[in-house]
C-alpha cells in the first residue's frame, strides 16, 4: 500500500522523508514506515552538533516488536532533535510528517538533494515492494 | 515451505490481520496495533487464535500413571476436570517444553505443547512413554483464548455452561455459541478468561460468534505481538527465549512446577533434587531500565564492565510503560533492588532487578 505521500517532500529508499525549509531541512521516517514498524515505542536520536551522513545511519527507531536504524537523507549538521518523541514516541504513528519530526539539519551540499525521490518516484518505489 | 495454516486464516485476513510467518505457521501479529490490543485485554477482552498449539493425548488404562512419568507436575494429585502448568525436561533439568496437562480421568490425559516444539515433543514422548502409546491430535483441535476482565461475561451470554463453577486451571465440555468445546479457564495474559477448543472445521464459527457477542464488550481480535507483551508484563517464560534446554526448572523459577517429591519420579528430576541442595548458580529475573532504551533477547548483561548474564526477553511494558525485561543473572545479582547494565547497541543502561510480575491490577 502506498499509504500517504507528501507531495512536497523528498523521500530515501530506506522510507525517511526531506522537508525543505530555506537553508534546513528537516527529517523523518513517512507513513509507510511507521505502519510497517508498527506502534513505536522508542527512538534514539542524535545529540545537536552531530555531523550526519547522507546514507548512513544516524538514530535508532523502535517499535513494539523491531529494531530499525534511521538512515540521514543527506549530509550536515544537526541543528534541532524532537525532544517530545522521548516522552511520545507514539507521535510518530499518528503524525510522521508532522510533530513527528525527528532531526533538522543544515545540509553542507544541497546538490545532495537531487539524489532523494520526489513523490511520485517513492510512490513507485512502494508499489515494487 | 508453504506455512501451516490455522482454520483461522482467512478470517484473519478479512480482519486486515498483519501476518508474519512464526516457527512455520502464517499468523496473526497485529490487526491494528500491538499496544491497543494489550490494553483491550487488560481492560476489556482480546480474543487469540492459538490453534497452531500442539496436543497429545494419552488414552486408555495406565494413561495418567504414563503421562505423569513425563512431566514435572503431578497429575495424579489433581482432580478430574484439572489442568496443571508443567515442564518436560531432559536428563540436564533443562526444558523441552513447557506444556499444560489436563486430566479429562485417569485414563485421558491431554498435553498442550508449544506449537515450535510439537514434532519434538512427541517424538520425545514416543520415545519415553513407558506404557501408553502418545497419539498426536494436533489437527483435530482448533484453538481460541478469551482473555481479559470481560472474557467471562461473553462467554457466558453464549453458553448454559455455568463458568461460575470453574475455577482458575479448572475446566469441563459443553457448547459455546453451539460449538461443541473443551472450556477451561486458562490462558497466558494474566487475565481471566477462557482457552476453547473445538473441532477445526467449527473454529470460525465460534470466532465469528464471540467477535459479534464480544462488540458490546470491546473485544478486539488480538496477534502474537500482543501476546508477546501480555506475557512478558506478567513474566511468563516463553520457551526459546526464556526456557530452553540449556537453563533448568530451577534457575528459571519454576521449581513450583517441579514436585521434587513426586512417586515414579520424572526426568530431569535427579538433577533439580541436586541442584535445589547446592543452590542454583545463575537465576532469571525481571528488571526494569532505569536509562533509555528497550531491552531485546540476547543483548548482554554487564556487572562493572563484564558480561555476566542475557536477557531474554524485553518490551516497553504497555501497561506499566516503563522498558522491562527478563535475563539470566549470577544469583548473587538476583535479589530485588541489585543493580547491573544491559548493553544496547554497544551502550551500558542501567538496569535494576524488581519484583515480578511487573504489572498488577491495582
Amino acid at each position: 500500500m502506498a499509504g500517504n505521500i507528501p507531495q512536497n517532500l523528498k523521500y530515501t529508499k530506506e522510507h525517511e522523508w526531506a522537508r525543505i525549509e530555506g537553508n534546513r531541512v528537516v527529517v523523518g521516517v513517512t507513513s509507510h514506515a511507521q505502519e510497517a514498524l508498527g506502534d513505536v515505542v522508542y527512538v534514539e536520536l542524535p545529540k545537536v552538533g552531530a555531523t550526519l551522513t547522507a546514507g548512513k545511519q544516524f538514530g535508532v527507531i523502535e517499535s513494539t516488536k523491531a529494531v530499525s536504524d534511521l538512515f540521514s537523507p543527506l549530509t550536515g549538521k544537526v541543528v534541532k532533535v524532537n525532544d517530545a518523541l522521548k516522552d511520545s514516541p507514539q507521535t510518530i504513528n499518528s503524525d510522521p510528517y508532522g510533530a513527528g519530526w525527528i532531526v533538522e539539519l543544515e545540509p553542507s551540499d544541497t546538490k545532495e538533494l537531487a539524489g532523494l525521490m520526489d513523490a511520485s518516484a517513492y510512490e513507485n518505489l512502494l508499489k515494487n515492494s | 515451505m508453504v506455512a501451516r495454516r490455522t482454520p483461522l486464516n482467512e478470517a484473519h485476513r478479512r480482519l486486515g490481520a498483519r501476518m508474519v510467518d512464526f516457527v512455520g505457521w502464517d499468523m496473526p501479529v497485529q490487526y491494528s496495533s500491538v499496544i491497543g490490543e494489550h490494553e483491550a485485554v487488560r481492560t476489556a477482552v482480546g480474543l487469540f487464535d492459538v490453534s497452531h498449539m500442539g496436543e497429545i493425548e494419552f488414552s486408555g488404562p495406565g494413561a495418567l500413571e504414563t503421562a505423569n512419568r513425563l512431566i514435572t507436575n503431578d497429575l495424579s494429585k489433581a482432580a478430574d476436570g484439572q489442568a496443571l502448568y508443567a515442564g518436560l525436561l531432559n536428563d540436564q533439568g533443562g526444558f523441552v517444553d513447557d506444556v499444560v496437562a489436563y486430566r479429562f480421568s485417569p485414563e485421558r490425559i491431554l498435553i498442550v505443547v508449544n506449537a515450535s516444539n510439537k514434532d519434538k515433543d512427541f517424538a520425545w514422548m514416543q520415545a519415553r512413554a513407558q506404557g501408553v502409546k502418545p497419539v498426536d491430535r494436533s489437527d483435530d483441535f482448533a484453538q481460541i483464548a478469551v482473555q481479559g476482565p470481560k472474557a467471562p461475561g461473553l462467554v457466558q451470554r453464549l453458553t448454559r455452561v455455568d463458568l461460575s463453577k470453574i475455577g482458575t486451571y479448572r475446566f469441563t465440555e459443553g457448547q459455546v455459541a453451539g460449538v461443541q468445546c473443551i472450556i477451561s479457564r486458562t490462558g497466558y495474559t494474566g487475565e481471566d478468561g477462557f482457552e476453547l477448543y473445538c473441532a477445526p472445521g467449527e473454529a470460525e464459527k465460534l470466532w465469528e460468534a464471540l467477535l459479534k457477542e464480544g462488540q458490546q464488550d470491546g473485544v478486539k481480535p488480538c496477534g502474537l505481538g500482543a501476546r508477546d507483551s501480555l506475557r512478558t508484563e506478567m513474566k511468563f517464560a516463553l520457551y526459546g527465549n526464556d526456557i530452553d534446554d540449556n537453563h533448568t526448572a530451577l534457575e528459571a523459577g519454576l521449581g513450583w512446577i517441579c514436585k521434587l517429591d513426586k512417586q515414579g519420579g520424572f526426568i530431569g528430576q535427579d538433577v533439580l533434587v541436586k541442584q535445589k541442595a547446592e543452590g542454583v548458580k545463575r537465576k532469571l529475573v525481571g528488571f526494569e531500565l532505569t536509562g533509555s532504551g528497550i531491552p531485546r533477547h540476547g543483548y548482554p548483561i554487564l556487572k562493572d564492565g563484564q558480561r555476566v548474564g542475557e536477557v531474554t526477553s524485553g518490551t516497553m511494558g504497555p501497561m506499566v510503560k516503563k522498558p522491562i525485561g527478563i535475563g539470566y543473572v549470577p544469583t548473587g545479582l538476583a535479589t530485588e533492588g541489585s543493580t547491573f547494565d544491559v548493553e544496547i547497541r554497544g551502550r551500558p543502561v542501567p538496569a535494576v532487578v524488581v519484583k515480578t510480575p511487573f504489572w498488577k491490577k491495582s
